[in-house]
């Protein structure tokens, strides 16, 4: 690859790097994306949640072609603790038709190479087996890449960074904050084989309908963090992540809580029968949005993951922040090539739009969650414990006068909460992570 | 196709850890991409990457008190890296390393 020329190379086939080629492809820009996977989504994994907004838009009814597993109808939360669950259930017929909410269940070594077929398909030029190592900076400048092959390096006119949470070459070139047990969740993930009838059965769905169901609290012992099963076509994805400190503070291994987290009794029957067919564990950024760096360098453009670009409340949105900011990428090198001005003062255009976008307007909204919860924890484990024994209590049934039993739930919660504190973090907790 | 119902009734079996990773589809490389500052890993009070590492790749050498490293079964997460500065990760060669079949 010595001399080699692109107008663009992005670095990873992830769902950033792949909404960027592909809108730069059809624009007619050369463009190179390397990937370092035997093929892109090779290395790849998340909960998931397929959030499509975009790739409607760069692929409209994309469900008819693309390999996605179910359209999702039935959202639940789920608190949990050691024998209960509490649950909020949504399941919809307006979700059941097209586009179907904007929410299908994915496998990523299934979709993320679908998707890099429809970039090539446009013209882009992809890659993989190639590990990009760092960015060639010359003059103040990045000038392209260098890779692990012999004569590896690559110039471009502008790089696009899309190498996903374990950002290693934005960290190195000091292009982003240091990654750290507060800013980074570890997670980990089992697919766990069944016939599809009896998933439909077990999780009341029909055809390709499908369930994603998320626990909080005493489902990962009352941490930061989030467990999860998500219905795909002929297996579920079942997982667990939390914040690297809270493994840290536990002293406790992530296969250690998922295994807890599946033999729990309300999850256990979901699960009944299935047999474990891939084990696979990834990072989750959860970057605030006042920890950001700029996202653009002269000739650079960060996007994704390793841009930070996660919604880290409650929502857990990732993939579709990941495809804004590669289209926004795209069409701000778009411009950039116009003027064959690549600097820094001319790339700030992809920061605008974004700004401008739903993306920069959530990250702002829920830019203080994690650390929010980190620093109050009651949120994650004495309230929703309290919830849960308050309603079960209000469920019992043994012959105990109402006027009695409602007494004593507010008894209950007047020892155990102290209002004015309780008032304070509801409120900020409504702002920082609903 | 009819389906056998009652072996879905079955409790779910939970894999060992070394079964799950003998799912994964991996190429090895010779070398590492992975390295413990050894001091650095002895002044750690909690030997936090015995337990951060999903995958296990850290176990403790109890003679010499050291950190050894299975780089084989490293899943590429890179938490071991951000929970701590002792170690020293880099991204595997190109094409080697794991392969998921479902993500
Ligand atoms: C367990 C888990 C659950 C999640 N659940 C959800 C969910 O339900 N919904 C949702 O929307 N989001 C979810 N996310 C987040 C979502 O997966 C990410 O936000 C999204 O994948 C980011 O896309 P990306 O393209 O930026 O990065 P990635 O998808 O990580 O892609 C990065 C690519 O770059 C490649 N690469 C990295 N370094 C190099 C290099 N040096 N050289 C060459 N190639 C390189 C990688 O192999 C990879 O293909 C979840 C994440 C995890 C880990
Ligand atoms: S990258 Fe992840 S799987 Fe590999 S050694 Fe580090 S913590 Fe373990």
């Amino acid at each position: 690859m010595s001399d080699e020329r692109f107008e663009v190379v992005i670095v990873g086939a992830g769902p950033a790097g792949i909404a960027a080629a592909l809108t730069l492809a059809r624009e007619g820009v050369e463009v190179l994306v390397l990937e370092r996977g035997d093929f892109p989504g090779a290395k790849n994994l998340f909960g998931g949640i397929l959030y499509t907004s975009v790739v409607n838009e760069l692929l409209p009814e994309f469900w008819d072609r693309a390999p996605i597993e179910r359209h999702i109808i039935n959202r639940r939360w789920v608190l949990l603790d050691e024998d209960t669950q509490v649950a909020l259930d949504l399941k919809s017929a307006r979700f059941d038709v097209p586009p179907y909410n904007n929410t299908f269940t994915a496998l990523r070594s299934k979709w993320d190479r679908w998707f890099a077929e429809q970039a090539e398909e446009a013209g882009a030029m992809i890659i993989s087996e190639t590990n990009v190592e760092e960015l060639i900076i010359e003059g103040g400048r990045v000038q392209g890449v260098r890779t692990g092959r012999d004569e590896g390096d690559v110039k471009a006119d502008c790089v696009i960074l899309a190498e996903g949470a374990n950002a290693l070459i934005a960290e190195r070139a000091g292009f982003r904050p240091q990654m750290s047990p507060r800013n980074r969740v570890s997670a980990v993930k089992e697919v766990i084989a069944l016939p599809p009838e009896i998933i439909e059965d077990r999780f009341h769905l029909e055809g390709r309908q499908g369930a994603a169901i998320e626990y909080f609290g005493g489902a990962v012992k009352g941490t930061v963090g989030s467990a999860f099963i998500y219905t795909n076509y002929d297996s579920l994805s079942v997982g667990v992540g939390c914040m690297i400190e809270e493994f840290l503070r536990l002293k406790m291994a992530p296969y250690d809580l998922l295994d807890w987290f599946k033999a729990h009794p309300m999850v256990a029957p979901l699960l009944r029968g299935g047999e474990t067919v891939e084990y696979a564990t990834k990072m989750i950024p959860e970057d605030s949005y006042s920890a950001l760096s700029d996202l653009y360098e002269d000739g650079l453009i960060l996007v994704g993951d390793c841009a930070g670009l996660v919604n880290p409340s409650i929502h857990h949105e990732g993939t579709n922040l990941a495809m804004a900011s590669g289209v926004a990428a795209a069409e701000a090198i778009i411009e950039a090539r116009a003027r064959n001005d690549y600097s820094k003062a001319t790339l700030a255009r992809y920061r605008l739009a974004l700004e401008e976008s739903w993306v920069m307007k959530d990250l702002k909204r829920y830019r203080d969650s994690v650390h929010f919860m980190l620093d109050n924890r009651e949120l994650v484990s004495d309230y929703p414990d309290l919830a849960i024994r308050l309603i079960r209590r209000y469920f019992t049934v043994d012959d105990m006068p109402k006027d009695e039993l409602l007494n004593g739930l507010w008894a209950t919660i007047k020892n155990e909460v102290s209002f004015l504190k309780a008032a304070r973090q509801m409120w900020r907790a409504r702002k920082t992570m609903l | 196709m009819s389906i056998d119902v009652r072996k879905y009734l079955q409790p779910h079996k939970c894999l060992t850890l070394e079964e799950r990773l003998a799912l994964v589809k991996c190429r090895f490389d010779d070398r590492s991409h992975i390295e413990v500052d050894q001091s650095g890993f002895r002044a750690d009070p909690d030997r936090a990457v015995l337990f951060i590492c999903p995958a296990q790749v850290f176990k403790l050498n109890e003679t010499d008190d050291s950190c050894i490293v299975n780089y084989e079964d490293c899943l590429e997460c890179g938490a071991c890296q951000v929970a701590r500065r002792y170690t020293s990760w880099r991204n595997p060669r190109g094409g080697y390393g794991v392969t998921y079949h479902y993500g």
